[in-house]
């Protein structure tokens, strides 16, 4: 088949990696761009050659990537998903060169990348829409909202994945909403347009794979269930939807494949649609390029996606529906990030020490171990699927992998993730949009009970034990701890979550007893520890607990759960803690606002200043009412984890 | 490399015997460290924490690194005298910053830490080894100061301490004093001749005269904060290096002036991977005889105490009563003589004098291994030189420069005791186990010898000499000798630097032989004339 001999992959991280495995599997050769924050990413050791984006430019840099391409004598460009993924000037720019673009025509991806655009084709082609109105100059905006009656949504008209969007429920907080909506659309797409749209309550986000050969011709993928989403971004993912019947999903299919035929697609796009509890859809939008979520397609009926597109882009002919391989079993997807969902979905940045997870789970990650996750791009470390006859076995797989994982040096979003996995309504089929906001903290709970977590925390113990040991230079093979007088035994406070743990030990021999906040831990035997790896009985019974000292942070895995403490220091230097009056940043980022000036009376609660981390707004608050005595950080500036960023003395 | 093979047979009765004896003396000597941990007894523990202070152990366990060992030296001083077991000090070798140290720690329990004679010489003897290893010196101080009522035997050896201390300083070994309460009049000393010092706010109290002898003595009224206190120290007076704000603060300065003192040790090091003893140091429980008359191997020993239990013996067929070899502890090169039939004669002494020359040629540090009954006495011994060779051998000791290490396993009697590097012999640690005797003679032997003078006494000037009488002083001083030579008797007076327990060994002599490596590791050719 004349396919290419080498792609330029204009994006990075797991999309490039994924794109490249599928290129090397049909002999073609690959091209990686990278940023310099993105040196030593594996995507860029993964392709045969890389070119490195001009200082301070990006992967959104046109010019440097069709640059690139040309060097490298690319013959075509894939996009991956994000940045100029949906970008028509940038396909534009590819086919300008002389190189096939893998995806859409430019006119379809202008097209549906116009939310206002595409509705109306849509609306032509008798596809169900959602009430809606622009924001124009001059035109009375609440007076629009009115009419398409609150809650109403505020959406960005370029982009999607939930940037540039606001909810509102009453007239008042109209202004603000698309003030805020309309500053991360322009961050995050370069583009403010922003609309009104019917907000629907108890939706669920269902989208279509298509696949269409540019001339007309259309099939469908069948669909996925996208509704567990944080934040109007998806984390869990899977197909076929559960509980839609048979004659909803027809009509889901051939809606999606109509949407394609009005635009004669080319490549593979998704078509959103917005189910409500009654199984009445709209379109929401069309995407117009691979979707993350596109490996449990993959998984369920066979194909590969990215070879898809290769070969639509180099002309071969496209399936007929017919020869559509029918859907088997159910595949689950969940994106692990690097965030607190606890505080608020926090981004959490550092190396990742040890990253693993069990084979019986396919693994589409941009990072290995020592990777740096930064506040540079999205959280994501990476997409788990599981594959599985029935629903509840590729739940119960899924589940199981990520709790068996290892993921040490930055916090994630795992406990979440299995607590949706195994929650019963998730279970039951029971899921909208709105799953996560009605479940609350509950789901992301740490599986671990208390005593699980001394357990580890003793362990955490024992390992810091041999570890200092082997840290010693003199004395290197002196007993632990041992001592001719007895008075007391070794102590070393652990904090696990909000929680303090000492943990007193001796060492002395066959016999090892430990007590957590002075409740003893059974140890019948220590068959073996290491810094890395402790085996012990413990209530007579043996578990091995897989250790990694990071940092100033202990991660003990077992197969009881998975936990991280903190070392809390022996000594604390005098004056290193901050004064309460201070504002500090929680996360690194971008300033994006400064909302004071010293002298200023702020009350408590008053935003004070706003950073923009990982295309996420954070607004930094007073805590308490007072005048501003010291702003350290102007817009634009960069700031990392607990600088301090503004400063207040209370008055009187 | 030969492996000892040790046929200890941990199943006879005779094991379970000695195990048993064993034991015993270990509840006896756990007891005496009970009463050394419980300082000044309970009433001043608890009033001493109320105030937020921290106990000298508790000190101490914060100043060393975390899971390193701690050997505290003599911790029975002071058993079976007037003072308190622990004599108000705590001493002993820790690692601070991966730095081998003299940690010196009042007791402020026991009678505010005041210094009385048994812990003067505790004190003492603890400068003695951090000058004689080159260990840096860390005061914990918070002492009353001298033992009033006991001056006499206080001021003028005391005096000696901050001699000591500055000469320390010049030798290069440095000196680090962390003032957490009272250090008054001559103990404001401790701080003056230290290297380095750091105060505690609001409770170091460092003067020459307190607020009372002040106005006796000029007339101006003062506070103790004025006269003494960290701050006034720290920013006016400068003898307080630093300030730190509570007990765990002033540990951590300590901490980080150790890490920064680039401490380099001059010995060699280790010089091998460190194997542990084929044979179960847990055994050395049933080595030693229950009944000390009766020999035991030891060999049984050696191969419980050293590297893989391998040990190169030397001149294993000449004076077998006496085994010298070559060995490693926790790596470290060491030359053995361990008695093993408790005897000396002529030709263990010649082998030993030999033996030691040759660790002096190599820079090799010597264990003596004691069990011993003293030199042979009898006509054809003396008639063989035992004498002569007797003096060879203590020569040989004496003038060796290499370091020396003391284990007493079970009796150390008479001239064998200095010819096998006893305390007077300046090792630089000596170690006992809890079934040790140590005395000029055995006890009976002592008193019968008493007897036997005072009859020909008796017969020379014609007294009638009462049986009855001589019966009843045998007794008596029996029983005396008997308690004088328990080995809690002498670390009592800290005539050693401590009881271990047996199975303990290795352990002790590896920090020993690590802390002896912070000197230089040098032998001599200078001995005395050795008569031949």
């Amino acid at each position: 088949m004349a396919v290419f001999s080498k792609i330029l992959i204009a994006n990075r991280s797991e999309i490039a990696r994924r794109v490249i495995r599928t290129c090397a599997s049909m002999g073609i050769a690959t091209v990686a761009v990278f940023s310099e924050h993105d040196a030593d990413a594996p995507f860029v050791h993964d392709a045969d050659e890389a070119v490195a984006l001009p200082a301070g430019s990006s992967y959104l840099d046109i010019d440097a990537i069709v640059e690139a391409a040309r060097r490298t004598e690319a013959a075509a460009v894939h996009p991956g998903y994000g940045f100029l993924a949906e970008n028509a000037s940038f396909a534009a720019a590819v086919e300008a060169a002389g190189m096939v673009f893998i995806g859409p025509d430019p006119a379809t991806i202008s097209a549906m990348g116009s939310k206002l655009r595409s509705r109306s084709l849509m609306e032509q082609v008798g596809v169900p829409l959602l009430l809606s109105a622009e924001i124009d100059v001059g035109s009375d905006i609440s007076a629009a909202a009115s009419e398409i009656g609150y809650p109403v949504l505020v959406k960005a008209s370029s982009g999607g994945g939930g940037k540039g969007m606001r909810i509102v429920t009453e007239p008042s907080s109209l202004d603000d909403a698309i003030a805020a909506a309309t500053r991360e659309a322009e961050s995050a797409f370069g583009d403010g347009t922003v609309y009104l749209e019917k907000y629907v309550e108890q939706p669920r986000h269902i989208e279509v794979q298509i696949l269409g050969d540019g001339t007309g011709n259309v099939v469908h993928l069948y669909e996925r269930e996208c509704s567990i989403q944080r934040r109007f971004q998806k984390i869990i993912e899977e197909s076929p939807s559960p509980g839609l019947d048979d004659e909803l999903r027809q009509e889901l299919w051939q809606a999606a494949v109509a949407a394609g035929q009005a635009v004669n697609y080319r490549g593979a796009g998704t078509v959103e649609f917005i189910v409500d509890a009654d199984g009445g859809f709209a379109f929401l939008e069309m995407n117009t390029r691979l979707q993350v979520e596109h490996p449990v397609t993959e998984m369920t009926t066979g194909l590969d996606l990215v070879h898809e597109q290769i070969a639509i882009a180099a002309g071969v002919p496209l399936m007929s529906q017919h020869d559509v391989p029918a859907q088997y079993g159910h595949a689950i997807e969940a994106r692990l990030n690097a965030e607190r969902p606890a505080h608020g979905y926090l981004p959490s940045t550092g190396v990742v020490r040890r990253f693993g997870v069990d084979a019986d789970v396919r693994v589409d990650t941009g990072i290995e171990e020592g990777s740096e996750i930064s506040h540079h791009y999205d959280p994501m470390v990476a997409k788990v699927i599981s594959h599985a006859p029935s629903r509840g076995e590729a739940a119960a797989r899924l589940s199981a992998a990520l709790q068996r994982a290892k993921i040490h040096g930055v916090d994630t979003n795992r406990d979440l993730l299995v607590g949706v996995l195994t929650d019963e309504d998730f279970l039951a089929g029971a899921v909208d949009t709105h799953f996560l906001d009605r479940k609350g903290n509950t789901l992301s709970r740490a599986r671990a009970t208390s005593d699980v977590v001394s357990l580890h925390a003793a362990v955490a113990a024992l390992a810091l034990q041999v570890d200092a040991r082997h840290r010693a230079t003199v004395q290197t093979s002196l007993p632990s701890g041992w001592r001719n007088v007895q008075s007391q035994v070794q102590q070393r406070t652990l904090a696990h979550e909000d929680d303090e743990l000492d943990i007193g030990y001796r060492i002395g021999g066959a016999v090892t007893s430990m007590t957590v906040n002075e409740s003893a831990v059974n140890i019948d035997h220590v068959y073996s520890a290491t810094s890395s790896c402790v085996d012990i009985s413990v209530d007579g019974v043996r578990r091995t607990f897989d250790v990694d000292i990071n940092l100033g942070k202990v991660y003990v895995d077992s197969a009881l759960a998975a936990t991280v403490f903190v070392q809390i220091p022996r000594f604390e230097e005098p004056g290193s803690s901050v004064d309460s009056g201070s504002m500090i940043a929680k996360t690194p980022g971008t300033v994006v606002a400064v909302q004071v000036d010293v002298g200023d009376v702020v009350g408590a609660g008053d935003v004070v200043m706003i950073i923009e981390a990982m295309k996420m707004e954070q607004a930094i608050v007073a805590p308490e009412a007072g005048h501003v005595s010291a702003v350290h950080f102007a817009v634009g500036d960069q700031v990392r984890t607990g600088e301090t960023l503004v400063e207040a003395e209370t008055d009187g | 490399m030969t492996v000892l093979n040790s046929v200890l047979d941990t199943s006879s009765e005779e094991f379970a015997a000695n195990v048993a004896a064993m034991e015993e003396h270990l509840v006896a000597l756990e007891s005496l460290l009970d009463q050394a941990k419980a300082g000044g007894g309970e009433k001043y523990v608890d009033r001493h924490k109320s105030r937020g202070k921290l106990l000298a152990r508790e000190r101490i366990e914060f100043l060393i690194d975390r899971d390193s060992a701690f050997l505290e030296l003599s911790p029975v001083a002071g058993a079976h005298t007037e003072y308190n077991v622990g004599a108000g000090v705590v001493t002993g070798v820790g690692v601070v910053e991966n730095t081998e140290c003299m940690i010196v720690a009042s007791d402020p329990t026991d009678k505010g830490g005041a210094i009385n004679p048994i812990g003067l010489a505790k004190g003492l003897r603890a400068l003695e080894i951090a000058a004689q290893n080159r260990l840096p010196v860390v005061y914990l101080v918070e002492s009353a100061g001298g033992d009033l009522p006991r001056q006499i035997d206080v001021f003028l050896p005391g005096g000696k301490t901050f001699r000591e201390l500055t000469r320390l300083s010049a030798a290069g070994v440095p000196t680090i004093s962390l003032v957490f309460g009272s250090s008054t009049a001559g103990g404001a000393y401790l701080p003056g001749m230290s290297d380095y010092t750091v105060f505690v706010e609001g409770r170091a109290k460092v003067f020459l005269g307190g607020p009372p002898l002040v106005k006796m003595a000029t007339g101006e009224d003062s506070t103790d904060e004025e006269l003494g206190g960290a701050e006034m120290h720290a920013t006016t007076s400068g003898l307080a290096d630093f300030m730190a704000v509570d007990e765990r603060d002033a540990i951590r300065l300590g901490r980080m002036i150790v890490s920064r003192l680039n401490w380099r040790k001059q010995g060699g090091g280790p010089s091998a991977p460190v194997v542990e003893p084929v044979h179960d140091p847990e055994e050395l429980l049933g080595v030693a005889s229950a009944d000390l008359k009766v020999p035991f191997d030891i060999n049984d020993v050696i191969a419980r105490i050293v590297d893989g239990s391998e040990f190169d013996e030397f001149k294993p067929m000449y004076g077998t009563s006496l085994v010298t070899g070559w060995a490693r502890i926790h790596g470290f090169d060491v030359g053995i003589l361990a008695n093993h039939r408790g005897i000396l004669f002529s030709e263990e002494s010649q082998k030993a004098t030999q033996f030691i020359q040759l660790a002096n040629r190599s820079d090799t540090p010597l264990l003596f291994i004691q069990n011993v009954t003293g030199f042979m006495v009898g006509a054809s011994y003396e008639q063989g030189g035992i004498v002569k060779h007797g003096s060879m051998m203590i020569n040989a000791v004496s003038n060796s420069t290499v370091p020396h290490l003391t284990l007493q396993v079970g009796g150390s009697y008479g001239a064998g005791n200095y010819a096998m590097a006893g305390r007077p012999y300046d090792p630089r640690f000596v170690f006992v186990w809890p079934n040790a005797k140590t005395c000029i003679m055995g006890a009976e032997q002592l008193a019968g010898t008493l007897s036997i003078v005072a009859r020909a006494a008796a017969e020379r000037t014609g007294v009638e000499f009462d049986d009855e009488a001589d019966v009843q002083r045998r007794t008596m001083i029996t029983m005396k000798i008997t308690q004088e030579e328990q080995a809690t008797y002498l670390s009592g007076r800290v005539l050693d630097d401590g009881i271990i327990d047996p199975r303990d060994s290795r352990t002790v002599l590896g920090i020993a032989l690590s802390a002896v490596h912070n000197g230089d590791v040098a032998g001599t050719d200078r001995f005395g004339v050795f008569r031949m």
